[in-house]
């Protein structure tokens, strides 16, 4: 049962008034409860330092030091809870906002000290306002530009060009004879698979759907030499690489947000987010039997942008 | 005479009653006059509540981020040159591997405690945004934003938009492979914005993706131009806090020009500093035994790699969830490209959410016509309409986040992935619809319960001479009985009267 406590102002409180009594009906035993409490929480403090000294296993540390500062914790929040001034007290709110008078005074402050300012000598208030609203509008350019580089043309091509090797993330040539039907490997342009650029924007997945010709669609007779197909592996979503393969379905995965490609039809999006197929790499198989590409992407790789037609 | 004023004993007597502290106090407030100001702080009243709590759990975690992320400072290296692992960690010994992600590992297992403290940052992050949206919610359902404290409401908002920027960055930092991934969506979220995008990813980026300069500006955005504004701001909110006083729920003696509850020196000062040990310690128990972020497991970032059940921190899921419903719809028309697919969900979205969030205030202040001083807080049961609106948004934002684990969920469940992605279109389109009646009907059932805000009585039971039992309620309490406590009268613009139940908003507070 609450006792009940009407609020009183702290101020001029006589010292032995109920409300700066503590809340606790056994007061000792709320005592000896929170000295225990810190108690274990100082043993648990130095027991972190013991910890840390002889470089034992992580979670000791935090065990102690977690455990050391929450019981020490319980033991304030306690004291404070339980064994100070109980309380309520109130106190009065003064309105926020000044005495009419005062508000006028500002008023006038601001446009007769102010205004008269402004009207007198408007030129030289016009050409600093002026300057300043320059600078800013000037600084925001030569700021942004040594930021880095315009785009220009950057996202319309990769490195693939007409005979380049597709090599795999070690640097190896892939041969017609590397891979069976229903496997798949990364490629890169040879010499950019250890580059950032190659990884990130020249990445192609090399999949073998059948021994013979493989046509993914029509316009594109010759880009699947021996059941080689190459797609691009940035996500038409969002770039995420377009990293798993589901073998029976013959449909490429990204993880990030569940699209899916199908590649016997030209990676055209059946299902999730993405608007686009992944663009197809048109490869050869030179005489030595190597997978080769016939030229770049006929599009810009990777997610929409608003330069792309 | 003299002779007694030269002990040293008798010079501090001298100064005033309190010997030493009032030498002290004198010395102070002769250069500083901190007298008259020091005593109206340490007489300064808080209210009382549980809800109040939350925001000391933010402030409190902000400090653990502060304290954790100094310490990790000093080990991690913002750098992408390429270096061979040759560490502690010998899974990944010989690896190829950015200087981020290896000093990331180094830290977390050649580093005395370093491991603790990474997992810390880590999870004092997650709570301090949790804790955030926790206690807006608590602003905006009691009304705590509407006048004087718009400006507050502003600054709050403003802090959780640069808190999940932050925890972005440094969930980015060590560049293992989920995080990369993450920076590579990011830039083509920013690459898909009309007109400027690619410029904009650019300049961010310091050229095409990956760029060589991202770790760099993201670490230093992340440990100084971030923090150094989110500090001021948290200033900001504090001072804003101290000079407008707390909000305080209606109860007994509660004004609108008072403050009921405790002083802050000594009884709120030891509660919130023991509160600040707790919330430290448990952030350190997490940080013990809860395994968080093991980026050696995940490996170094390889652009071309990936891997499975790709998701970001948790305050970027509702993100992560609209990406992966919103349909694939490109606009590709006179030589440009648009991709709403990417737009719509991760750039007006959010915009839209914060942009609402911000304007709240105004737009209910527009529809009220209130423009009256509150300092008493409302039941969200006192004002249906906004509490539906408020649970209508939560509703939204929660199946967005669930959204952002389709893959798993149809994994766990064993169904169909694109049953899934369809079950979450449908979820997420109906949920503001569903919540809203829901919320506001509950707030208005609440609000008509008779006796609402009052403690139950019990039932008392007796038996007669005969053997029949008989129950009827006991009388009141007999504090509830003295004084009815009728909550200060709010104007209430939004609902047409209620109808008069006979102790509408009577309320005893238990202390």
């Amino acid at each position: 049962m609450s006792e009940h406590r009407t609020p009183v102002s702290l101020r001029g409180l006589p010292a032995d008034d109920p409300h700066l009594q503590g809340a606790a009906r056994r007061p000792e035993l709320v005592e000896r409860v929170l000295a225990l409490s810190m108690l274990v929480g100082l043993v648990l403090i130095m027991g972190f330092g013991a910890c840390y000294w002889i470089n034992a296993a992580p979670w000791t540390l935090g065990a102690t030091m977690g455990g050391g500062l929450f019981f020490l914790g319980v033991g304030l929040v306690g004291w404070g809870k339980y064994l100070m001034a109980r309380g309520p007290f109130v106190e009065e709110r003064h309105a926020l906002a000044s005495a009419p008078e005062e508000r006028d005074a500002l008023a006038a402050a601001l446009v007769e000290r102010g205004g008269a300012l402004v009207k007198r000598r408007r030129v030289l208030g016009g050409l600093v306002g002026g300057g300043l609203g320059v600078f800013g509008i000037v600084a925001v350019f030569p700021l942004l530009r040594s930021l880095g580089p315009l785009p220009k043309g950057t996202l319309f091509h990769t490195d693939w060009r007409a005979g380049s090797f597709a090599v795999d993330i070690t640097g190896r040539r892939i041969h017609v004879d590397d891979l069976a039907v229903g496997s798949v490997v990364t490629v890169f342009p040879e010499g950019t698979q250890n580059t950032s650029r190659g990884q990130a924007v020249d990445q192609t997945i090399l999949i073998r759907l059948s021994n013979e010709n493989f046509v993914t669609e029509p316009g594109r007779a010759t880009w699947g030499p021996q059941g080689y197909v190459a797609y691009s592996k940035l996500c038409t979503h969002l770039g995420c690489p377009v990293g798993l393969y589901e073998q029976q379905l013959e449909l490429l995965v990204c993880p990030c947000h569940q699209s899916m490609f199908n590649v016997t039809n030209g990676a055209i999006p059946e299902f999730g987010p993405a608007p686009r197929p992944l663009p197809q790499l048109p490869l050869y198989i030179d005489a030595q039997g190597y997978v080769r590409s016939q030229s770049d992407y006929h599009e810009p790789v990777g997610p929409g942008f608003w330069e792309r037609s | 005479m003299s002779g007694v004023t030269s002990t040293p004993r008798a010079r501090r007597r001298a100064h005033g009653r309190y010997g030493r502290v009032s030498q002290v106090v004198t010395e102070i407030d002769e250069r500083l006059g901190v007298a008259r100001g020091g005593r109206t702080f340490l007489d300064k009243i808080f209210p009382d509540h549980w809800s109040f709590m939350l925001g000391e759990i933010v402030l409190y975690s902000f400090v653990v981020l502060l304290v954790t992320g100094v310490f990790l400072s000093l080990y991690y290296v913002p750098s992408s040159t390429v270096v061979t692992y040759h560490g502690s960690y010998l899974p990944l010994d010989g690896m190829p591997m950015s200087q981020a992600y290896a000093s990331t590992v180094n830290l977390s297992f050649a580093v005395r405690a370093g491991l603790l403290m990474r997992q810390m940052h880590h999870w004092a992050a997650d709570i301090f945004i949790g804790s955030m949206v926790v206690h807006m919610a608590r602003v905006f359902f009691t009304g705590a934003f509407r006048k004087p404290r718009e400006l507050n409401w502003t600054i709050g908002v403003t802090l959780l938009t640069l808190a999940i920027v932050n925890g972005f960055l440094g969930y980015s930092l060590p560049d293992d492979l989920v995080s990369g991934t993450g920076i590579r969506i990011a830039y083509s979220i920013l690459l898909s914005i009309p007109v400027i995008g690619t410029y904009l990813a650019f300049w961010v980026f310091g050229g095409n993706f990956p760029g060589t300069v991202i770790l760099e500006r993201f670490f230093i955005l992340h440990v100084l131009v971030v923090p150094l504004v989110m500090i001021g701001l948290v200033g900001a909110h504090l001072a804003l806090l101290v000079r407008q006083k707390h909000t305080q729920f209606p109860g007994e003696g509660r004004r609108e020009d008072n403050v009921v509850g405790s002083p802050m020196f000594p009884v709120f000062m030891a509660k919130t500093t023991g509160f600040l040990l707790i919330v430290a310690g448990v952030i350190a128990l997490l940080g013990a035994f809860a395994q968080i972020n093991p980026i050696w497991q995940f490996g170094p970032y390889e652009a071309s790699r990936i891997s499975y059940a790709v998701q970001p921190d948790w305050y970027m899921g509702f993100l992560d969830g609209a990406l992966r419903i919103f349909p694939s719809w490109s606009f590709h028309s006179f030589g440009h490209t648009i991709p709403f697919e990417v737009t719509i969900p991760a750039v007006v979205l959010p915009g839209l959410l914060f942009g609402v969030a911000y304007a709240w205030p105004a737009l209910e202040r527009r529809v009220t016509k209130d423009n009256a001083i509150h300092h008493l807080l409302d039941r969200p049961s006192d004002r249906p309409r906004r509490t539906a609106a408020g649970a209508a948004v939560l509703a939204l934002l929660a199946m967005l986040f669930v959204a952002s684990s389709t893959d798993v969920i149809a994994n766990f469940f064993h169904v169909s992935l694109n049953t899934v992605l369809l079950v979450m279109r449908v979820l997420v389109l109906i949920s503001p619809f569903v919540a809203y009646p829901i919320a506001y009907r509950i707030a208005k059932e609440m609000h008509a319960w008779h006796g609402a805000g009052q403690r139950k009585t019990p039932n008392v039971v007796t038996r007669t001479d005969e053997g029949e039992y008989r129950a009827e309620p006991a009388p009141a309490f007999a504090d509830d009985a003295e004084e009815p406590l009728a909550p200060t009268p709010v104007p209430d613009f939004i609902e047409e009267p209620p109808p008069p139940p006979p102790s509408r908003g009577t309320r005893a507070i238990d202390r």
